[in-house]
């Protein structure tokens, strides 16, 4: 974690329902995380966890009007959450810039990359003939040959991998504090995946800024992230240093990620996938939303939801588990994957 | 670019070319009996018999007389440019018939399509950003009232209220614009109104769904997250991918309403090229009407061309393939 250690963002006990003609969808229940600058956190989970739906709600990108948020977010220590949407939108793409999952569908397909690129820039304030000069300059940084030409070309000359690289220009317009990159490897092929998160990494070197990386590949994480943070049925399980979660993680939906996940050495014969599939948000499970799949469950999972603590010596997970217990499993997991993998 | 437009530009003339290869069947091949009999109108004489037979080279072999069809099209006739052929029954040159009913028609297209594509966009623009409220309920109800409701009930309720009652506006018939803007414009205001209601409540749907769709994309949600108004990423992002299926509709409507808006003409006697369509069938005067039909046949093949054209100035996509 960078030394400075300043507090880019607290979000404090987020909760965001949308409330449909089938019932009130829980997207997000009582998430609580901070970024600092410098620091990369990975939010790891897979599709319906809530992981976009809370970065979209630091944006101000969720319509008021459907989903109901509580809590706070906190950035600079100004709460975002109440501000009205004019207030909002001066911070965001200048404060606070994101980039996400497809960059072929996030580009507009009748507008120069350029003229996009500087459309974000003159949002706020810059004038036009900067703003051109600006766009260049970030796309020769992301690593476009050629900068001042391509500005002029339109998305659809552009390979998916140099979209995300226009994506992560546009989002470097103003320098701002914290970008949120939702699945941003995602939708790209393997090799530029590698690219594409060396460039959010370098960028937040130079830009020295925060960094959210929403994914559901935790080789991603485990090569970028600072802190990690596990989400499933949109609570946190699982939250703490990287390091520490990944050689002991503590929480079961953690262990059968891992063991779901598959590396070189491992086949897909030997990969061991989760039961069952994730739970309904409008009606979830009593207790820990984990339960119904999990192989350790015992008395109190079907009771009480499991809060979030962190105990002495370890990171912060919501599992009712004995501590010993977890921590032992935990690392013959980890131990079992190194030795699997070398 | 340039590629493009030439080869849109060879496909509409074999478009044209076509349309006149199924013209010509439809009238001079197809039907049974005498072809000089039934160019003749009413009152078939044998010397205007033998004088139709000369003129349209009836004696020959029948691609013969196709071709020269088609020369006389593209290259005019004695009566000037593009050639349309004489009607016999009347005793004039189709296209001096045409072209002095065609501005009654074209001004009537020219004045509606202004109105309807304005209001039909603002309408429909505005009830995609009011959805589900009072506003879009009020718009998709007139829009219902204006695809429901019939032209001629329409037109005459408007020329009962409007101009019998109120004394607002000029009557029927129709004003040219030299005798004065102001006697124009006012004969002609209530047809373009009527008219116009029941495209422009068409294009306030297909507009509203079509910005509806466009507004689900992930480029909106880019235009957002880049901090720019609501009113920039709907007017700029939103509305410009909207407007590509409307200028397609727009260009085929058009082109269809060049045939003649029958029953706008009828209901407000506007002799335009509608009401000369139905007086030739009538009449029995079957040159006219060819004429007409070619020339509606071609205006929706040119209109498509610049309904292409207009396309790769829209769509980088189409301009770039």
């Amino acid at each position: 974690m960078s030394s400075t250690s300043e507090t880019l963002l607290q979000v404090r006990n987020l909760t965001v329902r949308f409330p449909t003609i089938d019932g009130v969808v829980q997207a997000v229940s009582d998430v609580s995380f901070t970024l600092q600058r410098g620091e990369t956190l990975g939010i790891v989970g897979e599709s319906g966890s809530g992981k976009s739906v809370s970065n979209l709600a630091i944006m101000g990108l969720l319509n008021r009007k459907r989903a109901l948020i509580t809590g706070e977010i906190l950035f600079n220590g100004r709460e975002l959450l109440s501000l009205p949407p004019s207030e909002m939108q001066k911070i965001r793409g200048k404060d606070i810039a994101m980039i996400f999952q497809d960059p072929f569908a996030c580009l507009h397909p009748m507008y120069r990359v350029g003229d996009q690129i500087a459309e974000a820039a003159t949002a706020h304030g810059i004038g036009k003939h900067d703003a051109d000069a600006r766009a260049v300059e970030l796309l020769d940084r992301v690593g476009i040959p050629n900068a001042k030409s391509r500005a002029r070309d339109y998305p659809h000359q552009f390979s998916g991998g140099m979209r995300q690289r226009a994506m992560i220009a546009m989002a470097l317009v103003h320098n701002p504090a914290i970008l949120i990159a939702d699945e941003p490897t995602t939708a790209l092929d393997v090799t530029v995946q590698a690219q594409i998160l060396e460039l959010i990494d370098d960028v937040k070197q130079e830009f020295d800024i925060g960094v959210i990386l929403v994914t559901h590949d935790l080789g991603v994480v485990a090569e970028t992230a600072d802190s990690v943070l596990v989400m499933y049925a949109g609570r946190i399980q699982e939250y703490g240093e990287a390091d520490s979660v990944f050689k002991a993680p503590q929480h079961p939906y953690a262990w059968g990620l891992l063991d779901s996940m598959p590396t070189v050495e491992r086949r897909l014969a030997q990969l061991v996938p989760i039961e069952g599939s994730p739970p309904s948000l409008i009606a979830p499970p009593p207790g820990c939303a984990f339960h119904p799949r999990c192989p350790h469950r015992f008395a109190p999972c079907d009771q009480e939801v499991p809060p979030l603590v962190a105990p002495e010596g370890a990171h912060a997970d919501s599992c009712f588990l004995p501590l010993d217990r977890k921590l032992a499993i935990g690392s013959e997991r980890a131990a079992r994957r190194l030795g699997l993998a070398s | 670019m340039v590629f493009y437009i030439a080869r849109r530009l060879v496909w509409t003339f074999l478009v044209v070319l076509i349309v006149l290869l199924i013209t010509y069947a439809v009238f001079f091949l197809l039907p049974d009996g005498d072809v000089a009999t039934r160019f003749a109108g009413k009152a078939p004489t044998p010397a205007l018999l033998h004088e139709i037979r000369v003129r349209l080279g009836l004696n020959r072999w029948w691609p013969l007389q196709f071709v020269y069809f088609v020369k006389n099209f593209f290259a005019g006739d004695s009566y000037g440019w593009p050639g349309l052929g004489y009607s016999f029954g009347g005793g004039v040159s189709v296209l001096s018939e045409i072209t002095q009913r065609a501005p009654r028609t074209l001004w009537l297209i020219a004045g509606a399509s202004v109105i309807w594509l304005t209001t039909g966009v603002a309408i429909g623009v505005i009830s995609a950003i009011k959805r589900r409220t009072i506003v879009d309920r009020a718009a998709m109800g007139f829009a219902l009232v204006g695809i429901s409701a019939p032209v001629f009930w329409l037109g005459l309720m408007a020329l009962w209220i409007v101009w019998r009652t109120l004394h607002l506006t000029g009557g029927t018939g129709y004003t040219p614009i030299s005798q004065g803007v102001g006697a124009w414009a006012g004969h002609l205001i209530l047809p373009w109104t009527v008219l116009a209601l029941l495209y422009a409540a068409f294009y306030a749907r297909m507009t509203r769904n079509n910005l509806l769709e466009t507004m689900g994309e992930d480029y909106i949600r880019t235009a957002r997250a880049k901090g720019l108004s609501e009113r920039r990423v709907i007017l700029k992002h939103g509305l410009r991918s909207s407007l590509t299926p409307i200028v397609t509709m727009f260009g085929l409507d058009i082109a269809l309403l060049v045939g003649g808006a029958i029953i706008t003409e009828s209901v407000f006697n506007i002799q335009g090229l509608g009401w000369l369509a139905i007086q030739s069938a009538l009449n029995q005067d079957l040159p006219t009407l060819v004429g007409v039909v070619m020339l509606t046949a071609t205006a929706v093949a040119v209109m498509n061309l610049v309904v292409d054209i207009l396309y790769a100035f829209i769509d980088p996509r189409v301009r770039y393939s």
